[in-house]
């Protein structure tokens, strides 16, 4: 086809020049200029791309997959953004450990499409996503990490695992930690309390933050200990507590090792008249109707009395939001987090919209400047309560309650409300 | 010529070496070995002084593990045999045996609950459980002789690390086939019947009866298994197969027939640990057999693997010392929240019994040739 050489080189240098000017005819148009972080071009008719990572299969899958419907139903509620269609793609799953987590998120980053994720449920998880999503520029809000060492220490220091791009509207277990430490002390007059975490990074945070509370009350810690995940015989991890005559346990782990517990601690002398108390992991029918011994457990976790709070972008409240999704799946929600998934989804859609430049029928989405965007959220009004997002990305509204299982029916529980704690300041 | 005066060199090096690195193989042994009793002394003296201060777990409580850990290591044991008898016939280890384990569970958790629902399970609490016993043995009984029909078969004459790689992908095919069959989450066996919550005493001692349930349904199942591997036809055949394939199929032995039936033994003997898992644990889940299994395993080579005993005495072992063992000895070393380290415990113990005893503990040292 070509005779020599040079007229080949020509060939191929007009053949670059055709790709270049395809490039930059799709990136550079208008006045838009991408900032350091880059920015993504949603082309006319196709949609924006987000994605979400809870975990949705396994013992825990409880707990995600409510939060990975919320944020379905968010993106259907909120509508098109400037004309373009919000997708969420296949759900992905974080399994509710770090390879989980990892794993996912190389999938999230591997398509540059990708504006922001939804996820994870686990704090565990979190830890090894955020430093890729974060990498890559993208955004990440998730509904149930409560781990003080995803933000911050809520008085100006970042915590280890704190990356930029990441924001939650679950609370920070600091305060968790502090509202279970003053219950337990104040309210029941227990002095001496055992911890079990599973060390997960969520559970392990959630006892140390009470430790330190606890202790700063006046209260003892008897023993620090951990039941690892996977464990079914609790015989020697109960044995270890009961030795050291604890009033009370504060058990803030997740479904399987805490059904193993409750179900065993009958078995074991010196636990009959202890207190035991549960956080949020297994706040759920799962545990509070499938394992009868979990009456009289008490739980920390968010505020759910949402009552008439309505979301702004949406005009949702949780009634509404309710008969949808039981219509929809047929069951009510396994977990109390798709409240705050529907915000985190309506939260990062509203910073998008917000931010996004629009040039004709294409859409420049400044990555920079989606950040920037959701890091000066204030009076965000949602389910869950108003919305105000710290330097570290915390968002959520932070009153904790404790409610008291009494007849192993999960919508009596949770109306059971024994205690309210709102933080000072 | 050069190739001779090479050959001759290395020989040398080799030799000498060797013999250097024997005696420094050797004196670290003598170190971990001195270093571990010394360590389990100090922890021990550390407990009991800490018991006599009154502080840690009471004599009541003690006791409570103590049986707790026995009842867990028997039902280790029943698991165990299944590795062990596989590994004398065939001389491969069948990993897929915690599944196997795990399908007798599982199917007896449906028959179970369907008992709870006519109300036999309190109404009739010993036919119940035996229902839940034969059904569990039948259905892992059936699971290990498809297995070794459909994949260790076809690998008969196969180097032995194919069938291992091979029970791997089998364990995986399992799992996942049960989790989409029964689903994901736990599912939890009704509470044992009221007559095995209570407490029974034997010689003066209260012991919880599930606990005491377990225990004899052990002893009762490694008695069957005894007389059936030394008493009769089909266990000579057995032991002839495990000592030599090809002179057992010359005398008359049919041995495919024999393999069979050692992946059945086995799989009986994991259906009735299925059973005791149920009384113990009561809940079950597509991965449940993974960790038991590997225990299991850790057991059989901790007892010596292809001894029968072995595993029986390996398994009841293992669950003391991993019962027992962080309270007991990393307790008084001082260690914080030692019950998390008890996996690593019981892995730990079987690197110290390996290390006095390399065959296991009822094993006996095997020549390369026997087991190729």
């Amino acid at each position: 086809m070509f005779k020599n050489k040079s007229t080949r080189l020509v060939a191929v240098l007009s053949a670059l020049a055709l790709i270049v000017a395809a490039c930059g005819d799709g990136g550079g148009g208008g006045d838009f200029e991408a900032g350091e972080l880059g920015a993504v071009t949603v082309e006319a008719g196709e949609a924006i791309q987000i994605r979400s990572l809870q975990v949705i299969s396994g013992p825990d899958a409880t707990l995600g997959i409510p939060e990975e419907r919320a944020v379905r139903l968010a993106v259907a509620d909120y509508g098109q953004i400037h004309g373009h269609d919000v997708e969420v793609g296949t759900g992905l799953d974080d399994l509710c450990s770090a390879d989980g987590g990892q794993a996912a998120a190389q999938t999230i980053v591997a398509d540059d499409q990708v504006v922001g994720v939804i996820g994870t449920s686990c704090s565990g998880a979190a830890t090894a996503a955020m430093p890729l999503i974060s990498e890559d520029g993208m955004v990440m809000i998730s509904g149930s990490n409560t781990s003080p060492a995803l933000t911050s220490d809520l008085a100006g220091t970042a915590g280890s695992d704190y990356h930029d791009g990441y924001y939650r509207t679950a609370h920070n277990d600091l305060i968790q930690g502090a509202a279970a430490a003053t219950f337990m002390y104040e309210e029941l007059g227990l002095t001496e309390v055992a911890l079990i975490h599973d060390g997960d990074p969520y559970t392990q945070g959630l006892t140390t933050a009470f430790q330190n509370a606890f202790e700063e009350l006046g209260g003892t810690i008897t023993v620090h200990t951990s039941i690892p995940k996977g464990t079914t015989d609790a015989a020697p991890v109960l044995t270890e507590v009961a030795g050291t005559n604890p009033q009370g346990v504060f058990m803030p782990i997740f479904i399987a090792e805490a059904t193993a517990i409750a179900q065993q601690k009958g078995n074991v002398s010196g636990l009959e008249d202890v207190t035991f108390m549960g956080a949020d992991g297994i706040l759920s029918p799962a545990f509070i109707e499938e394992v009868p011994e979990s009456a009289d457990f008490y739980f920390s976790g968010p505020d759910l009395r949402f009552g008439e709070n309505t979301n702004e972008a949406t005009d949702v409240n949780a009634e509404e939001f309710l008969a949808a999704y039981e219509a929809e799946h047929n069951e009510a929600p396994t977990a109390p987090f798709w409240a705050h998934a529907y915000d985190a989804t309506t939260l990062l859609l509203t910073a998008i919209e917000n931010v996004a430049v629009v040039d004709g029928d294409v859409l420049h989405i400044d990555r920079q400047a989606l950040r920037d965007e959701l890091n000066s959220v204030s009076g965000f009004s949602g389910i869950i309560g108003t919305l105000n997002c710290d330097e570290f990305g915390d968002c959520g509204a932070a009153a904790i309650t404790v409610i008291q299982n009494t007849d192993n029916v999960y919508a009596n529980a949770t109306e059971n409300v024994v205690f309210s704690y709102v933080p000072e300041g | 010529m050069l190739p001779r005066q090479v050959v001759s060199n290395t020989t040398e090096t080799t030799a000498s070496a060797r013999r250097f690195r024997f005696n420094w193989v050797d004196s670290f042994l003598w170190f971990i070995r001195v270093a571990a009793i010394i360590t389990i002394v100090v922890g021990l003296t550390g407990t009991i002084q800490n018991f006599i201060a009154g502080e840690g777990p009471t004599v009541t409580q003690w006791r409570d593990l103590f049986v707790s850990s026995i009842s867990t290591g028997a039902m280790y044991g029943l698991v165990a045999l299944g590795y062990s008898m596989v590994y004398g016939v065939l001389g491969f280890i069948n990993f897929a045996h915690g599944e196997v384990f795990m399908s007798g569970i599982m199917v007896g958790w449906v028959a179970a609950t369907l008992l709870f629902q006519y109300g036999l399970w309190d109404a009739n609490p010993f036919f119940s459980l035996a229902v839940v016993l034969v059904i569990a043995m039948i259905t892992s009984t059936l699971i290990a002789v498809l297995t070794e029909k459909v994949a260790y078969r076809p690998l008969r004459g196969a180097p032995r690390l194919i069938p291992l790689i091979t029970s791997i992908g089998v364990s995986f095919f399992l799992q996942y086939a049960f989790a989409g069959l029964f689903g994901v989450g736990l599912q939890t066996y009704p509470s044992p019947p009221g007559i095995l919550g209570r407490d029974i005493n034997i010689l003066g001692v209260p012991i919880e009866g599930t606990k005491l349930l377990v225990i004899v349904v052990a002893i009762l199942a490694m008695i069957a298994l005894w007389y059936f591997v030394t008493r009769t036809k089909t266990g000579r055949a057995m032991r002839a197969v495990a000592e030599d394939k090809e002179i057992a199929g010359l005398m008359g032995i049919n041995v495919d027939r024999t393999i069979i039936m050692t992946f059945a033994v086995g799989g009986a003997m994991a259906g009735v640990g299925g059973l005791l898992w149920a009384l113990l644990f009561r809940n079950v889940q597509f991965i449940t057999g993974f960790l038991p299994g590997i225990k299991a395993f850790t057991a059989a080579v901790l007892g010596g693997i292809g001894n029968l005993p072995g595993a029986m005495l390996g398994g009841v072992l293992l669950g003391l010392f991993e019962g027992m063992g962080p309270l007991l000895v990393l307790d008084g070393l001082g260690i914080p929240a030692v019950s998390q380290l008890k996996d690593a415990v019981a892995f730990s113990a079987l690197i110290l019994v390996l290390v006095f005893r390399p065959s296991g503990l009822l094993g006996e040292r095997l020549g390369s040739e026997e087991r190729a």
